[in-house]
């Protein structure tokens, strides 16, 4: 109930054990931990480096939005990985066939990448909602098929060409790209970023101000409850999915429309499972989200630094896995301490506790 | 009482506890409780809903550790950790919802977690069948649970409690699941294993049963013993002002408000098991008139949850049609059904009625949430949401520091306050109430009747589900009685007694000319 201090006391206290936790393992390996942080910290200021993270934490936020729409509902979309590569190839191959003026062009890219991805997450949505099939297993099963689907897509003899050694999709003309902010030497800040910004406030909106949230919130906090209050689940659980899969197509085109300008072998995979971890972080809410989103990237632009050093870098992999663990049970003790709290002390200010007669 | 020869006063006592205190989270608890069980008696413990019965029976059987106070057994002070420790001690519990698993038989039930004392084959099995004498269970132990009746199960509660060698038995409202001819054999069987030297804990708020099968009787009133009274020369009315420790509530309502008018018509009514293989519902005509509560009467498990549910739309019936006012609902989902205004009571507030982890005026919103105050469109209203629930708190008297508080900090009295608020809110034009003041404190039921009754002077159609055979009669302009999927019998609720109710409730047939069967019973002429 606006209790900062319990909000914000887990996340502090599982990135220091985190960081603990790395610590130790760095010691076991024979490198120096303070040594090892300190040049993390210090890579922020070098090169583009602090303009690459705040381009990945653009992303990272997109996809862990995506993923925290199903969350909210207890449906856990794990296909966020599968519904963005399609979402992405289907938007490259659009954007890059079709002629339309700059900003049109834009819109219509995006707008294709979100009825992409809610496309590619509909059919785990229709099969749960009929057939009762768990979303789990179908939107894994889901992300495999987009990975063969999506290397169809850009085959040669269907929409792909050949440039150097590598395979993508024509590109968009510069009509469809979205203009960033340069930095000149410190690179550019993805134009995207403030699509992101403006999803983080629908979001909240969405979910503390709209019939459709309160539904949604419910639904996840008691199905029966929700049930009872005329909540129709089906529903719930078709359009939530869909709204999960259109953030999710979005989350490619950051990279595609302010960089790459097209679908190639080197797309960047892997971002929807961060997402689940992230959500997972910042506690399904748009500031939190933001937070774990910045230090995820964080971990992973700094991380790179750690090669100079003679640190395996892999180590960061280690510090986001523990974070996560430790943050979710960070949550979850807190959680029950408080409720605990509450009902005391809503029994003491009744004075019913111990309440002879 | 001829039993209360068995009771033996030389020996130590059965059972002490004294000065036991447990502290609770927003409920009442256990406060200084003393409490003496000599060994051979049926020892009644009794209260309202909420005193803390229930809290102290736990701290008995080693569920919950107190925080204050000794237990002593046999005149040795003893320290339970876990139930295992009760048993061994040679103190049983049988729960007032029974933990039985139904698709293993009757031995396998028995046994289960209890292999090491006789094993699992031909050795238990004696063993069992030579206590079921005792408990008056005459079924082979290889029965499937299932096919017993509520009696039968509860008799298999009580074996199993033997089996596990317990001498003090603990019975958690025994008779709430029974109907008044199987609570006549309960006590037949309690006398029977009284006489061989059994101790029973018998906790109760049905004073005329206390009275009827114990040799001593504790009040226990808001976490603590208030006294001890003889019951063979207490009254009734004696004992309820100890309960209370003011002048009872009544359930009953004065001159009729019954109208003409219609409002809720349901024709034929037909819901399925979900594997289709045999109804759930059978034809089901019902009508409730403005200002008249109709009360489904009935044993648990017979239907009524069906009813509820098919009616506000949470299940699909068969067949079958459902008009509110003239408008035909049998198509609507549940929130179509809501806003046609049927107000809904659920049986399971904690399921049904709430989301315990959010604030009060967000539970404001549940069920409302296309509708004024709460909503505008497509947006929440939240300021008119708690605007409305600060009403509620006011209006209802629900004890609570604020709105923002979660609705699982509350006393489930508080809890049904707010829902029963709730759902009158809106103007409802039919209120739909399933067990109403199911655990709730004595000060929160008189509230919840008082309401339900000012909303049915006010015109408001009710439908009444109760266990409560004294609410149900007491509130009722009309009560139905509920078998086997069927509307099988209609009672006056002027002239009905709950044993006749009960009779229609097993399908005895009637006992009196306050019950009425309906045509369709299949029992042929008589």
């Amino acid at each position: 109930m606006g209790n900062l201090r319990g909000k914000l006391l887990p996340p502090a206290l599982a990135i220091v054990f985190s960081m603990l936790l790395c610590g130790v393992a760095l010691v076991i390996s024979g490198a120096n931990p303070l040594r090892a942080f300190g040049v993390m910290v210090t890579q922020v200021g070098k090169g583009s480096t602090l303009v690459d993270i705040i381009n990945s934490t653009g992303i990272y936020y997109i996809a862990a939005l995506a993923v925290a729409i199903g969350f909210q509902m207890n449906l856990f979309n794990i296909g966020v990985e599968g519904q963005y590569r399609v979402a992405a190839v289907v938007a490259a191959v659009v954007g890059g066939s079709i002629a339309l003026p700059p900003g049109i062009h834009t819109l219509v890219i995006i707008i294709v990448g979100a009825l992409a991805g809610a496309a590619w997450a509909a059919i785990p949505a229709i099969l749960k909602v009929t057939r009762g099939v768990n979303e789990v297993i179908s939107t894994i099963m889901m992300n495999g098929l987009a990975i063969g689907f999506s290397a169809y897509l850009i085959r040669r003899d269907v929409f792909g060409e050949l440039r150097g050694n590598n395979i993508r999709t024509p590109e968009i003309p510069e009509s469809g790209w979205m203009p960033g902010i340069s930095f000149g030497g410190s690179g550019t800040m993805f134009g995207f970023l403030f699509v992101a910004i403006a999803l983080g406030v629908g979001y909240w909106i969405m979910m503390n101000r709209t019939r459709f949230g309160f539904e949604l919130r419910a639904s996840g906090e008691s199905s029966t409850a929700a049930s009872a209050g005329g909540v129709n689940a089906k529903k719930m659980v078709l359009v939530s999915m869909l709204l999960s899969g259109a953030i999710a197509g979005l989350i490619g085109l950051p990279e595609m429309l302010g960089r790459d300008h097209t679908f190639s072998l080197n797309f960047t995979a892997g971002i929807g499972f961060s997402g689940i971890a992230i959500a997972l972080l910042g506690r399904n809410h748009p500031g939190g989200i933001a937070f774990g989103a910045l230090l995820w990237a964080f971990l992973d632009k700094s991380g790179l630094a750690l090669d100079n050093v003679g640190v395996p870098r892999e180590i960061v992999t280690i510090m986001q896995g523990s974070i996560v663990l430790s943050v979710v049970v960070a949550y979850e003790v807190v959680r029950r301490v408080e409720l605990a709290a509450e009902q005391r002390r809503v029994g003491r200010e009744l004075g019913t506790v111990g309440g002879a007669a | 009482m001829s039993s209360s020869t068995s009771v033996r006063t030389d020996d130590p006592p059965a059972v002490v506890l004294t000065g036991i205190t447990k502290r609770f989270p927003g409920v009442v608890a256990n406060s200084d409780v003393h409490l003496t069980v000599r060994r051979g008696e049926v020892h009644a413990l009794c209260g309202e809903n909420g005193a803390g019965k229930s809290t102290l029976m736990k701290i008995l059987y080693g569920m919950q550790a107190p925080d204050e106070g000794t237990i002593e057994v046999n005149g040795e002070q003893v320290r339970f950790r876990t139930p295992s420790d009760a048993i061994k001690a040679g103190i049983g519990m049988v729960h007032q919802h029974f933990m039985l698993a139904d698709n293993l038989t009757v031995q396998e039930n028995v046994v289960l977690g209890a292999e090491s004392l006789h094993g699992i084959g031909q050795k238990a099995r004696k063993r069992i069948i030579e206590l079921s004498g005792k408990t008056g269970l005459n079924v082979d132990p290889g029965v499937l649970v299932e096919q017993l009746g509520v009696a039968d199960r509860q008799r298999v509660e009580i074996l199993k409690v033997l089996y596990r060698g317990a001498k003090v038995i603990i019975l958690d409202e025994p008779t709430a699941v029974l109907v008044p001819q199987e609570v006549n054999e309960l006590f037949d069987t309690v006398r029977g294993m009284q006489e061989q030297g059994y101790t029973f804990l018998f906790i109760s708020h049905k004073l005329d049963e206390v009275r009827a099968i114990a040799d001593s009787v504790t009040v226990i009133r808001r976490g603590t013993t208030v006294g001890s009274a003889d019951p063979k020369t207490v009254s009734s009315r004696q004992l309820a002002e100890m309960m209370v420790g003011s002048e009872l509530p009544s359930p009953e309502t004065r001159e009729s408000t019954v109208t003409d008018e219609v409002v809720l018509d349901v024709k034929g009514l037909k819901l399925m098991t979900p594997d289709g293989s045999r109804p759930i519902l059978d034809d089901v005509d019902l009508v409730v008139r403005s200002g008249e509560v109709v009360g489904i009467a009935g044993v648990e498990g017979n239907g009524q949850t069906e009813l509820v549910e098919t009616i506000m739309g949470m299940r699909r019936a068969g067949s079958g049609t459902i008009t509110l006012q003239d408008k035909d609902l049998t198509k609507l989902g549940t929130l179509a059904r809501r806003e046609a205004g049927i107000g809904y009571i659920p049986e399971d507030r904690h399921r049904h009625g709430l989301l315990l982890t959010q604030p009060l005026w967000y539970n404001r919103i549940l069920g409302y949430q296309t509708r004024k105050p709460t909503s505008r469109g497509i947006w929440l209203d939240t300021d008119g949401a708690k605007r409305d629930t600060e009403r509620i708190v006011s209006e209802f008297d629900v004890r609570t520091p604020g709105i923002d508080v979660p609705a699982a900090a509350l006393s489930g009295g508080n809890q049904q306050k707010l829902v029963v608020g709730r759902e009158l809110s809106g103007n409802p034009v039919l209120l739909i109430a399933s067990h109403p003041t199911r655990g709730v404190d004595v000060g929160a039921q008189a509230l919840i009747w008082d309401e339900i009754k000012r909303a049915r002077a006010a015109g408001l159609a009710v439908l009444l589900i109760s266990a409560d055979l004294d609410e149900l009669i007491g509130l009722s302009d009309t009560i139905k009685v509920m078998l086997r999927g069927r509307l099988v019998a209609d009672a006056d609720p002027s002239t009905v007694t709950p044993e006749d109710l009960g009779s229609a409730m097993t399908g005895a047939g009637s006992t009196s000319a306050a019950v009425q069967e309906t045509a369709v019973v299949e029992e042929g002429e008589n």
